[in-house]
């Protein structure tokens, strides 16, 4: 894997908008058949990120490349269109055609694609294959949405918050397809404002804030990096006396919130012993023990202070 | 060239679908055509003895303006905001075939149309003669120039937006258009605006070619080709595909 060369890719990628810079300096890369997902709040460069890798940003500086080829010049561009699969933020079909009718006329827009029936019941919308976009429900539109971006059999595919007002079973349906191309050897970059979708389907995430990528990583590693260090957090009953606890620990015990408590310390055997030994001798009860750092509090002080637009 | 034809297809059947094309593209001709041939009330230029000689080629100057213009400028306003444009801009399909097959489907709406209102004049006894083969670059400048302004509005504008000034516009070259009664019946200065106009040049030409001892003005020629060049470069300058 190290060694093959990425299936997309971002190098200082740049991306103005008049005096406003939507994307600054970003570095990115996904290895064939890797699953990425770009996280982060609204308006933190996602989808400039990735309208700049299928060609539909000009970027002001850096490059990118996806299977090799520059999406952002025209031949290059070009030859990449059967290759790849796009799923927009919203939008992108004729308002008055149906899935069925939608998929037929994509399919025959490539040398070799997936069958629009098959892809229907894979993506759960043979019961609808007549109704016309726009009497589609948001989460109908997009599952047809993705199916137009697989019928191609592309080798990488763009998704644009795939799951964005979908319900849950439509979001099974998605993530399933999701896996199935990860399994297929099928490269994918996604964005998300949503951490919980970026650890389900993703084997890397790359935290955006405000136009520039501030980690990337495994969802372990990124929750093993944690800059405020390690924690130990449980339940027990609320009103507990943080301080005496806090003397027993050697560290500081706050109570986030009634009855779910956070001890500023790394969660090592003997620290959890004397946490579990001071609640027995009070016979207090103790529920929800963690250790370690978890990945939403990675993300939320990574892009803290942002206005989540 | 199997992508083009299923667009092409997908065009066809889009504007076979909406309502509002089908009506505009070949009730509102028809139905003026049948109308004010049998309720003689409307004015027509000296010499004309019965008004299906003038309705005729008027009616397929409007047909073609609805078409090229109001038609194509609605619905490409729509696909615009809908991100069609945009989708299609990353398959292999590609914007130069979009735009082609978009304009084979005008091409073919108009045969359509030229047809149904030929046989109803026909049927009402419209008599044609003239140089009729001119009808056909006429037809094609006025299309160039119609798709122009079609675009240029869908391009530009919001399509809720683009629905209203194309269907005023409609009205307004409707009524400056010298298509349900002469120009000649403008006043003055009205009638050198209209004439400038590509639906005014286009009814002067087409009475031009249909109509026995007649010829095509070189004047609507001329206003023709220039409105054929120049809207769709201004359409093509300002066109945003998202």
């Amino acid at each position: 894997m190290a060694t093959a060369p990425p299936a997309v890719e971002a190098a200082g990628l740049t991306v103005r908008y008049g005096s406003k810079t939507a994307v600054d300096r970003t570095d990115l890369a996904a290895a064939p058949g890797e699953v990425v997902a770009l996280l982060g709040r609204n308006g933190a460069g996602k989808t400039s990120t990735v309208e700049a890798l299928e060609g539909y940003r000009r970027i002001s500086a850096g490059r990118v490349r996806v299977l090799g080829l520059d999406p952002q010049e025209r031949s290059g561009h070009r030859a990449l269109t059967g290759r790849m699969g796009v799923m927009l933020q919203r939008g992108g079909v004729y308002p008055g055609m149906g899935p069925a009718e939608a998929l037929r006329l994509f399919a025959s827009y490539y040398e070799r694609p997936l069958d629009p029936g098959e892809l229907m019941a894979r993506l759960d919308l043979e019961g609808v294959a007549a109704t016309p976009w726009r009497r589609l429900s948001g989460g109908e539109q997009q599952r047809l949405s993705m199916a137009l971006a697989l019928v191609g059999r592309p080798e990488v595919v763009f998704l644009d918050e795939p799951t964005a007002g979908v319900d849950p079973g439509g979001r099974l349906a998605i993530r399933g397809q999701i896996a199935d191309l990860r399994a297929a050897g099928v490269t994918v970059v996604l964005t998300t404002h949503e951490l919980e979708e970026a650890e389900r389907v993703a084997d890397r995430i790359v935290i955006m804030s405000r136009g520039r990528v501030v980690a990337s990583g495994t969802a372990a590693e990124l929750a093993a990096a944690d800059p405020g260090g390690a924690r130990i957090r449980f339940g027990a009953p609320p009103g507990l006396d943080a301080v005496a606890l806090g003397q027993e620990m050697e560290a500081q015990v706050t109570e986030d919130r009634p009855g779910e408590y956070t001890v500023a310390r790394a969660g090592d055997p003997a620290a959890v012993a004397r946490l579990t030994s001071w609640l027995a001798g009070r016979n207090l009860p103790l529920r929800d023990l963690r250790t370690g750092s978890r990945l939403e509090e990675v993300f939320l002080q990574l892009t803290a202070g942002e206005e989540d637009r | 060239m199997k992508a083009w034809r299923s667009q092409l297809g997908a065009e066809l059947r889009l504007t076979a679908r909406r309502g509002d094309s089908v009506l505009l593209n070949l009730a509102i001709p028809v139905g003026l055509l049948v109308f004010f041939s049998l309720v003689d009330v409307l004015p027509r230029p000296p010499g004309v003895r019965h008004p299906v000689q003038f309705l005729t080629p008027g009616l397929i100057a409007l047909a073609v303006m609805s078409t090229a213009m109001v038609s194509l400028g609605i619905a490409t306003g729509f696909e615009r905001q809908y991100g069609v444009l945009k989708r299609l801009g990353s398959t292999p399909l590609g914007r130069g075939r979009l735009l082609t097959a978009k304009i084979a489907s005008i091409a073919v709406v108009e045969v359509v149309q030229v047809a149904v209102l030929v046989l109803v004049g026909l049927a009402l006894g419209w008599s044609p003669g003239g140089p009729m083969g001119l009808a056909v670059p006429v037809i094609l400048l006025a299309t160039g120039a119609f798709a122009g302004l079609g675009l240029l509005m869908a391009g530009s504008l919001r399509a809720e937006v683009t629905l209203a000034a194309a269907n005023g516009l409609y009205l307004l070259l409707l009524l400056l258009g010298g298509m349900i009664f002469p120009l000649s019946k403008l006043p003055t200065a009205l009638r050198d605006v209209a004439r400038a106009l590509p639906s005014g040049a286009l009814s002067d030409a087409l009475h031009g070619a249909l109509t026995t001892g007649s010829s095509v003005p070189v004047r609507a020629w001329i206003v023709l080709a220039v409105w054929a060049v120049a809207a769709p470069a201004v359409a093509a300058r300002l066109f945003r595909w998202e």
